[in-house]
């Protein structure tokens, strides 16, 4: 029974620390599916972080942090629409500019406005999204197995959590069942065929990355307003590289990235309980293998050792009408 | 690329680039103005703070020699059409090569190890880099992709060795012990000591020489080796290549190789040089600047050098900066750096345009 | 007494240099199938993109049923009852047939709703016209006729009444080709107009009712296609050039150089490019290639310079077989046994535009030991070497320091083919030496060929333009198809003749 409760706790806080990847991989995926190549989540995702911090502090609410968020995380991704679709420019470049901008800027910023060393002031009462407790979870939670599976892995998360879980299937639904997703994916593919279609590339392009901004944004006010209780430095900490590596792991389609998405989760949720614990036949595991797995299955993958990953075909080229 | 024609030479690799990183500096005045200081003393302080006396432009060098080894290490892959941004990475395992050598074979005698150190730091570097070129160029797999994910592998690795394996006990950090004086590098102090010269304490140090002549090899070896005119056929136009007989995928690797080793080279600044122990992300972001500086110095070894003086003069200026105005972090300097890359590399084509025209009026009045 | 279903008036289109379309006016009748022919390069495909809307002309005026539209883009003449089938599809590969005809007009937001009312009227289309396809396939699991098929079904769905179809057939097995005008003749029957884009004289003549003839960006004629013949149309495409022909004496042919064997390739998509070639090129003579672009030329010079791999077939060379071609190395081997080779597109292969035209001037030969200076490349010896090349071959600017690309298409020929036939090799390979050249530099060009034939050299020429191949080859080989179908004497050919060969019409 303890072991069984361990193990809800486990995937409860798989759960948590999967949100920001899924929210930044469906990203992700507008941007590549568009035909965008987007180095820039992890800028974005923090720069949103920030906006969700600082907003959330001043206005006392997370929902007000959360606009402020979006607004400044398309804010950024309309740069890199304005570099790389506009002017053509090199969208790799583009990404690491917005990167790097953004770990400066937000880290001046804060300093220079809270003089807390580089992060906001910690937030509590409603500028934070507090975890939401279902009905009845405290009755039910009695019940065996089914009891502890709602309590404590179905009840208890905040709106985010359940944000995220329904924004799932409605990404999946824009790209596949919608006259936009289709044109988006078409663009990915082959623009040519999509101008001769007479629909406009670097409009479709634009709107893809709105898209790519607002889950961005989500997932920045996650990690500054629901997974902490205020903006750190840096505290992406990598996440938008990881769902980089989880997009591509999941073929850039929206349920394969999200299932990447929660096993890189899982193994970042067990890395903290198996620290020098010993297993049978392998021993003792360190957290650095972990931590480093994700990565190695997207170069395998990529190499095609394991499956094949093939990325949308056009992206990173810009769109020129002459061939 | 056909819009090269357009403007004479001079504007499209000076006018150009400057009118770009002036937008960059005015950008970031903006930032300062916006947390309520004032620009003008801000750049005065950071001016003052990077060349103003003897440690601040040692200091300044010092950053430079890094930035120097990672942009030459974008700017020759970029040669050879390759996006190398696994310098952090790249650097971070070939201080695990020079370690290696320093801590467990410093009973050789001083040239062995300052020979072997560097060679095996690079040789680390270099196949850290060629996994992934080998990966392009055989497999398909992107190597901005796969580079990325070998800075998290890289960093995971050295993380665990150094925490496990390469620790020494009773550190507060996870570190190795300090070098043996006869294995690590000697510092600008003590060579200008030699010569009769006092000067200021500094991780400034012999790897500053290196930079400059690794500058120097990595211009030879582009423009004037038959091997870099097979590297830019590659990068320019792979059926060219193919065309001359020219093999794509071994040329891809190599440059990789080459560009991993020059990255390594950094690693060998600061372990062996400035550190004088490995340490847990010695790096701190030092590859990823040099995009910045490859971008900006339009990939030429020349190029390269004088941006890589100028991100030195703005790492330490910037440190003072923090230091003398209470308001403006460390990480100011990173504003800069990330409108820089904004400016002259994704957005290097805003002004273009506008510029030809302006000379193409010139030209026909 | 006929509607006219598409007026076009004084259109004209530049890209930077290249006047692509000359203030072109044509009339399509409404209910007809009006053919485009011409050569390669002739503006039929520009000015079909114009009326398309894919590119806007400079100027000239566009009427569709008696009244002026504004063509700005796809959309427009989608609105507008215009179809379009390019030569290369504009397919999503990795979409369903479905998907890709639903691409712009979806008919909602939805897809639901739109891919029912889309599976309907897709079936009925496929019944009325024969069209049928599997509308759940992917594009690229699907052959190249149903990908056709596909694309003549996104124009249909779009309720286009003025079809235009880019080489259609060029992909086509001929029972392919027969059921596609089987198609458009009933297309026909209907109202519907087809505008068809081909340089096939025997397709022309098979379904179209007029014809117009293009050459260098202007019409040249148009013609009823019963008051026409493929001799008359052949001549009027290719036209009669001012006569650059330089002095030629007879050709002195010696040893075999050259011998090839049963060469057959294919490409990565598994179809046949070459298709058991065998022929031979003498020491002394220069053997013609004649043939439309596209009908395995490329492959043969690829093949022999070692750039592609084959299938089958040998190739001999001094009487010894040359190592199996496809690989870098083996490109190399080519230049070390004194083979030489000027590709036919210079920008993608022959020289580096980015480059110096020094470092251009050296571009296979860098290994070269002349140049180098101990471990280095020696950068004055390559721009010596330039400099001479420079003079010799009249390059205007004589500037070893000027970027590639920024010399004219007859100066950058020159300096490619100078840098080949500067070796002195046994062999030259040469492709299309004069595309985009001025008067002026085919003659010297000429000249030069035909001096490195006088001092027993062998040559290999191909060209798309007849009058070239007339003017240099002793021999000619006409392809098409990927098949030799005809060989003709160099001095006694016959130009009709050869036309129609290259038409596909063994005579």
């Amino acid at each position: 029974m303890d072991d069984f409760v361990q193990l809800v706790s486990l995937l409860a806080s798989t759960v948590r620390l999967s949100i920001p990847l899924i929210l930044c991989a469906l990203a992700g995926l507008f941007a590549e599916r568009a035909g965008v190549v987007d180095i820039g989540l992890e800028g974005k995702m923090l720069a949103a972080a920030f906006a969700a911090g600082t907003v959330a502090a001043l206005s006392g609410s997370a929902w007000i942090g959360l606009i402020a968020a979006i607004i400044v995380a398309v804010v950024f991704s309309m740069i890199h629409a304005f570099a790389c679709i506009t002017h053509r420019g090199n969208q790799v470049v583009s990404g690491m500019a917005l990167n790097v901008l953004a770990v400066g800027l937000t880290a001046v910023l804060a300093f220079a406005w809270f003089r807390e060393g580089g992060q906001t002031p910690a937030l509590s009462g409603a500028a934070r999204f507090a975890p939401i407790v279902l009905p009845f979870a405290d009755t039910i939670g009695q019940v065996p197995i089914l009891g502890p599976i709602y309590a404590r892995l179905i009840s208890g998360h905040n709106a985010l959590v359940y944000l995220t879980v329904a924004i799932i299937p409605i990404v999946s639904f824009v790209i596949f069942k919608t006259r936009f997703g289709l044109r988006l994916r078409a663009v990915g593919e082959n623009p040519h065929a999509v101008d001769t279609a007479g629909i406009s590339v670097a409009w479709l392009r634009y709107r893809a990355l709105i898209c790519t901004g607002v889950l961005c944004g989500v997932a920045g006010s996650y990690l500054a307003t629901a997974m902490a209780s205020a903006f750190q430095r840096e505290m992406t900490a990598g996440r938008g590289f990881l769902a980089l590596a989880a997009l591509i792991f999941g073929k850039w389609m929206p349920v394969p990235a999200v299932l990447a998405c929660l096993l890189f989760a899982f193994a970042d949720a067990l890395q903290g309980r198996l620290q020098g614990v010993a297993l049978p036949i392998v021993g003792v595991v360190p957290v650095q293998a972990i931590q480093a797995l994700p990565y190695l299955l997207t170069v395998l993958l990529l190499a095609g050792f394991v499956g094949k990953a093939v990325a949308p075909k056009a992206s990173g080229i810009p769109y020129a009408k002459e061939k | 690329m056909s819009s090269r024609g357009d403007m004479p030479a001079w504007a499209d690799y000076v006018l150009l680039p400057l009118i770009n990183l002036l937008l960059a500096f005015v950008l970031s005045g903006l930032v300062v103005l916006a947390i309520g200081e004032d620009p003008v003393r801000a750049m005065r302080i950071l001016v003052e703070g990077a060349i103003g006396y003897p440690e601040a432009i040692a200091f300044t060098l010092y950053y430079a020699t890094n930035f120097i080894f990672t942009g030459l290490a974008v700017a020759l892959a970029f040669h050879a059409g390759l996006f190398n941004i696994g310098g952090e990475g790249q650097a971070y395992v070939a201080g695990l090569g020079v370690a290696l050598i320093c801590l467990y074979l410093d009973f050789l005698p001083w040239p062995i190890i300052f020979v072997g150190a560097i060679a095996l730091g690079m040789a680390f570097g270099a196949a850290w880099a060629a996994v992934p070129g080998w990966l392009q160029a055989k497999r398909g797999s992107h190597v901005v992709i796969t580079t990325i994910m070998f800075n998290f592998i890289a960093a995971a690795l050295m993380t665990y060795l150094l925490s496990n394996v390469m620790l020494e006990p009773g550190r507060g950090a996870p570190e190795t012990r300090r070098f043996i004086a006869s294995a690590t590098l000697p510092s600008m102090q003590t060579m200008l000591g030699w010569i009769g010269i006092e000067a200021p304490r500094s991780p400034l140090n012999f790897a500053f020489f290196m930079a400059i002549a690794a500058a120097f090899l990595v211009y030879v070896y582009i423009w004037r080796t038959r091997w870099g005119y097979a590297l830019r056929v590659v990068g320019q136009n792979e059926q060219a290549a193919r065309y001359a007989g020219i093999d794509p995928a071994k040329t891809i690797i190599v440059a990789m190789a080459i560009s991993g080793a020059l990255a390594g080279l950094m690693g060998v600044n600061e372990i062996m040089g400035a550190h004088q122990r490995l340490l847990v992300a010695f790096t701190g972001g030092f590859g990823f600047v040099g995009i910045a500086v490859a971008l900006m110095g339009r990939n030429h070894p020349l190029g390269v050098c004088l941006a890589a003086l100028l991100f030195g003069a703005l790492y330490q200026g910037g440190a003072e900066l923090a230091f003398e105005m209470r308001a403006i972090s460390r990480e100011m300097v990173v504003v800069i750096q990330g409108l820089i890359i904004l400016f002259c590399g994704a957005l290097e084509n805003m002004f273009r345009p506008w510029i030809a025209t302006l000379f193409a009026r010139h030209k026909a009045a | 007494m006929t509607q006219t279903a598409l007026r076009l008036s004084g259109i004209d289109k530049r890209f930077g240099p290249v006047h692509a379309n000359r203030s072109i006016d044509l009339s399509v009748a409404k209910g007809s199938i009006h053919g485009i022919v011409g050569e390669n390069g002739a503006g039929k495909s520009t000015l079909m993109s114009i009326v398309y809307g894919y590119y806007q002309a400079d100027s000239g005026t566009i009427e569709v049923d008696g009244k002026r539209v504004t063509i700005a883009s796809p959309q427009d003449a989608i609105a507008a009852g215009i179809g379009m089938v390019h030569q290369h599809f504009m397919l999503v590969e990795n979409f369903t047939v479905l998907e890709n005809v639903l691409l712009g007009a979806e008919g909602g937001a939805l897809l639901a709703k739109g891919e029912a009312a889309a599976r309907a009227e897709l079936a009925r289309l496929a019944r009325d016209y024969g069209l049928d396809v599997d509308l759940d396939a992917k594009i690229e699991d699907l052959h190249v006729g149903a990908q056709q098929r596909v694309e003549i079904l996104k124009a249909l769905y779009r309720g286009a009444r003025i079809l235009i179809l880019d080489e259609p057939t060029a992909v086509l097995t001929p029972q392919e080709a027969d059921k596609l005008f089987e198609l458009l003749a009933l297309w026909r029957s209907q109202g519907s107009t087809v505008l068809l884009i081909t340089h096939k004289l025997r397709e022309i003549m098979a379904i179209t009712d007029r014809v117009t003839v293009m050459r260098q960006g202007a019409i040249v004629a148009t013609r009823e296609t019963k008051d026409t013949s493929q001799a008359e149309l052949a001549e009027l495409m290719v036209g009669r050039r001012v006569a650059t022909r330089v002095p030629k004496s007879a050709a002195a042919p010696g040893a075999e150089i050259l011998r090839v064997e049963h060469l057959s390739c294919i490409d990565e998509r598994g179809a046949a490019r070459l298709q058991d070639i065998s022929f031979s090129v003498r020491a002394g003579e220069i053997v013609g290639i004649a043939g439309v672009s596209g009908n395995g030329q490329t492959e043969i010079l690829e093949t022999l310079a070692g750039l592609r791999a084959v299938a089958s077939g040998r190739i001999l060379y001094k009487g010894e077989a040359l190592p199996p071609p496809g690989t870098p190395a083996r490109a190399k081997f080519a230049r070390s046994v004194a083979i030489a080779h000027v590709p036919e597109d210079r920008h993608r292969m022959g020289m580096v535009v980015g480059f110096d035209a020094y470092e251009t001037a050296i571009l296979g030969y860098h290994d070269d030991d002349a140049l180098r200076r101990g471990p280095l490349l020696s950068e004055s010896r390559s721009i010596e070497r330039c400099r001479d090349l420079m003079g010799q071959f009249d390059v205007r600017p004589a500037d070893p320091r000027l970027r590639s690309g920024q010399f004219s298409g007859g100066n950058q020929q020159k300096i490619v083919l100078g840098r080949e036939i500067d070796r002195d090799p046994d062999l030259l390979l040469v492709g299309q030496p004069t595309r985009g050249v001025d008067i002026g530099a085919i003659e010297f060009i000429h000249k030069r060929i035909v001096e490195m034939r006088d001092r027993g050299k062998a040559i290999l020429l191909v060209s798309c333009e007849l009058d070239e191949i007339l003017a240099l080859a002793d021999r000619i080989l006409v392809v098409c198809g990927g098949r030799i179908i005809g060989e003709a004497d160099g001095a006694a050919a016959d130009e009709k003749r050869l036309g129609l060969m290259m038409a596909g019409i063994a005579a």
